[in-house]
């Protein structure tokens, strides 16, 4: 028997089995993969980030005793009524028609007992929406599917929609299982067809344009309700800026962690830059146009807990958005349908057809049966508590720093662990006083 | 009459005012001066008014619009009557892109010509255009009518929906998925019926209708081409 000694079988990194299993899949099927969810590679992020504490230079507040304030209004600059929450984390927009019409009331009872908004979707405003939320913002989508004026002046906001961080550049999917006769209704559409909504908006190109959109949409609702404006992550200054030159009261800026309800996935993995990366050239913008904190700015994009919403209100942010989170809170991909998982060929927290209609959580379907698996009032419940605990995290943070309200939060809380997030977020590596791109150095 | 000088009196006074008439209000009649091109111009309006507009507006005349009658004694910018629910709009100059865009229901008449993207997504709106209309009009359209008296430009009706379009004149080209379909009886009555209600004389029998060919309807890698 031959002795010689092999080396062990080296898998390669550029054609690992994942990419293989991609590789044969598009073979046998002719077709992209298609997903929900966000980016699931590794890329920088708020783990990169440690909050400093405080030390001889700062004392920290005593916790449960000294207050740390959690509110904060959005839409101070032009609108007869912004919109006051008393947490800075608020629902993002996700649709009826992606989302069960219990999910959608779930997300409302959910977001109204914790004292915040929740967001429409492509696909227009339900009136269960309507009722369980009492903070509702509307979003204004290209496809303006089930837009109009009476739900418009139902808002407490408008978000204009130019873009998400799961797919910059592209329009909304919603294939065929999940056009209902409801769904297709609200959408004007044929059902049961893979609809394709437009990527960009169809009446109006470019921030000039946008101004006079804008202009249009506070002359039909009285400029009453402020109006956001969403963009999806990839030129973060000028998006800013050019948002604000065009008259938003709000800007709304996704990472590519955004989740999405359907797209394909080499668009959610290739296009876009990080949250993390998108914060302060956003926060530069507004501080150079001498508008910071009176255009708030909302961040989304991988929001997972309270240290997250600390950090990116340190970094400049008013108030962050959830979404994939809301929905595990609600009860996405919870290990008690693991069975059924399995026979989707997936696995509990790998679960992203939501596309498909077939969510054993039945939260992402409009089939009846599944639907019928969400307890609203239940997930709403579990929705409220979640977000109070991250709202403590964060206070408990923000206290540990010394600050007695979470906007206090400041970069100089923070350092990096890794180089790529010391140069996203312009803190220094931790241990040193230094960033790459730093001036001076 | 009742009259509004946009120039002395603004433009948030003027919709303000037209958005505060009620249904049983007995001022149901507006005239609208000094325009000068105006943006978003009697928008969001909600009761069976009539307003003249006596001149040239810019974006979104009529944006939204419910119920109320609004004439341009003019031409209008970009997103005339965008999104209208019902009511009618007319304008007797030409007007812009995106005219009709995503509308929802009620009467579009152009009496001149409209410019590329005429009818874009709309949703259940009825547009005539008397003269032409310019390129990738009726793109991803939705349902109602569109019809064209004169020439239609390149890509009509790409990606197109449920919508029917009627065009008397030549078709530079046509989009993807839209295809001339058979002109049957129940589409006469329909044209005939609009370019009545639009003050046209054309004669219906003499439109072309085309629709979805309805091969994109559901994802096929066979047609990427053409997504």
């Amino acid at each position: 028997m031959d002795k010689t000694p092999g080396t062990l079988p080296i898998q390669s990194a550029t054609f690992s089995n994942s990419i293989n299993s991609e590789i044969r899949r598009a073979a046998a099927t002719g077709i992209y993969d298609i997903r929900g969810g966000g980016a699931k590679r590794r890329v920088p992020h708020f783990d990169d980030l440690l909050f400093l504490g405080a030390s001889v230079s700062r004392y920290p507040l005593e916790g449960y005793r000294e207050r740390c304030g959690t509110s904060v209004v959005l839409g101070t600059r032009f609108a007869k009524k912004p919109i006051e929450l008393d947490i800075p984390v608020t629902i993002a927009g996700m649709s009826f028609g992606a989302l069960s019409g219990r999910a959608k009331e779930a997300l409302g009872r959910g977001a109204s007992a914790a004292g915040t908004s929740t967001t429409t979707g492509d696909g227009g405003m339900t009136p269960e929406e309507r009722g369980h939320s009492t903070k509702l913002v509307y979003q204004y989508l290209p496809s303006r599917y089930g837009m109009n004026p009476d739900d418009l002046r139902k808002a407490d906001a408008i978000e204009i929609v130019v873009g998400q961080g799961a797919k910059p550049g592209g329009g909304g999917m919603l294939l065929g299982q999940k056009i209902s006769d409801r769904v297709a209704e609200m959408r004007t559409l044929p059902k049961g067809i893979d609809q394709r909504s437009a990527c960009r908006h169809p009446d109006w190109t470019g921030p000039d344009d946008l101004e006079i959109k804008i202009l249009e949409l506070r002359e039909i609702t009285g400029w009453q309700v402020p109006i956001y404006v969403k963009v999806g992550a990839t030129r973060p200054y000028y998006d800013t800026a050019l948002a604000v030159k065009a008259g938003a009261d709000v800007v709304v800026m996704d990472g590519m962690q955004g989740g999405t309800a359907a797209t394909q996935d080499v668009f959610i993995e290739h296009v876009g830059i990080p949250t993390l990366a998108s914060i302060r050239p956003a926060v530069q913008a507004l501080q150079d146009l001498g508008v910071h904190r009176e255009v708030q700015l909302v961040i989304s994009g991988g929001i997972r807990t309270g240290a997250d919403v600390a950090k990116a209100l340190a970094l400049g942010a008013d108030a962050v958005a959830i979404g994939t989170a809301a929905l595990v809170a609600l009860g996405d991909n919870d290990p008690k349908w693991e069975a059924e998982y399995q026979e989707l060929g997936t696995t509990t927290g790998a679960y992203d057809d939501w596309h498909e209609g077939r969510d054993p959580a039945g939260i992402t379907t409009q089939d009846p049966e599944l639907a019928a698996r969400l307890d609203p009032v239940e997930a709403g419940r579990r929705l409220r508590n979640y977000l109070k605990v991250m709202t403590l995290e964060a206070q408990t943070i923000a206290r540990a720093c010394g600050h007695n309200h979470l906007h206090n939060l400041e970069p100089e809380d923070l350092c990096a662990l890794t180089m790529e997030a010391a140069a996203m977020a312009k803190v220094p590596l931790a241990g040193t006083d230094w960033y790459p791109g730093k001036p001076g150095f | 009459m009742q009259s509004y000088d946009v120039a002395a009196d603004g433009l948030r006074g003027l919709n303000a005012t037209l958005q505060a008439q009620k249904q049983e209000t007995n001022q149901t009649r507006w005239e609208v001066v000094n325009p000068k091109g105006s943006h978003a111009i009697a928008v969001g309006l909600d009761a069976p008014i009539d307003v003249t507009v006596k001149g040239s507006t810019g974006y979104y005349c009529a944006g939204m619009n419910k119920q109320a009658t609004v004439r341009v004694e003019g031409s209008v910018g970009p997103g005339v009557a965008e999104n209208m629910m019902s009511g009618t709009v007319i304008v007797d100059g030409d007007a812009s892109q995106y005219a009709g865009a995503t509308g929802h229901g009620g009467l579009l008449v152009i009496k001149g010509n409209a410019s590329s993207r005429c009818g874009i997504s709309m949703k259940g709106i009825d547009i005539v255009v008397h003269g032409n209309i310019g390129h990738m009009s009726a793109f991803m359209a939705q349902a109602g009518n569109l019809v064209v008296c004169g020439d239609a430009g390149d890509a009509l009706g790409d990606s197109l929906y449920e919508a029917k379009l009627f065009v008397r004149g030549s078709v530079k080209s046509l989009g993807a998925d839209c295809i001339e379909k058979e002109m049957r009886p129940e589409h006469l009555e329909t044209l005939g019926d609009l370019l009545s209600r639009a003050g046209s004389d054309a004669r219906a029998e003499d439109f072309r209708r085309y629709g979805s060919a309805r091969e994109l309807y559901n994802f096929d890698i066979d047609n990427a081409a053409a997504y």
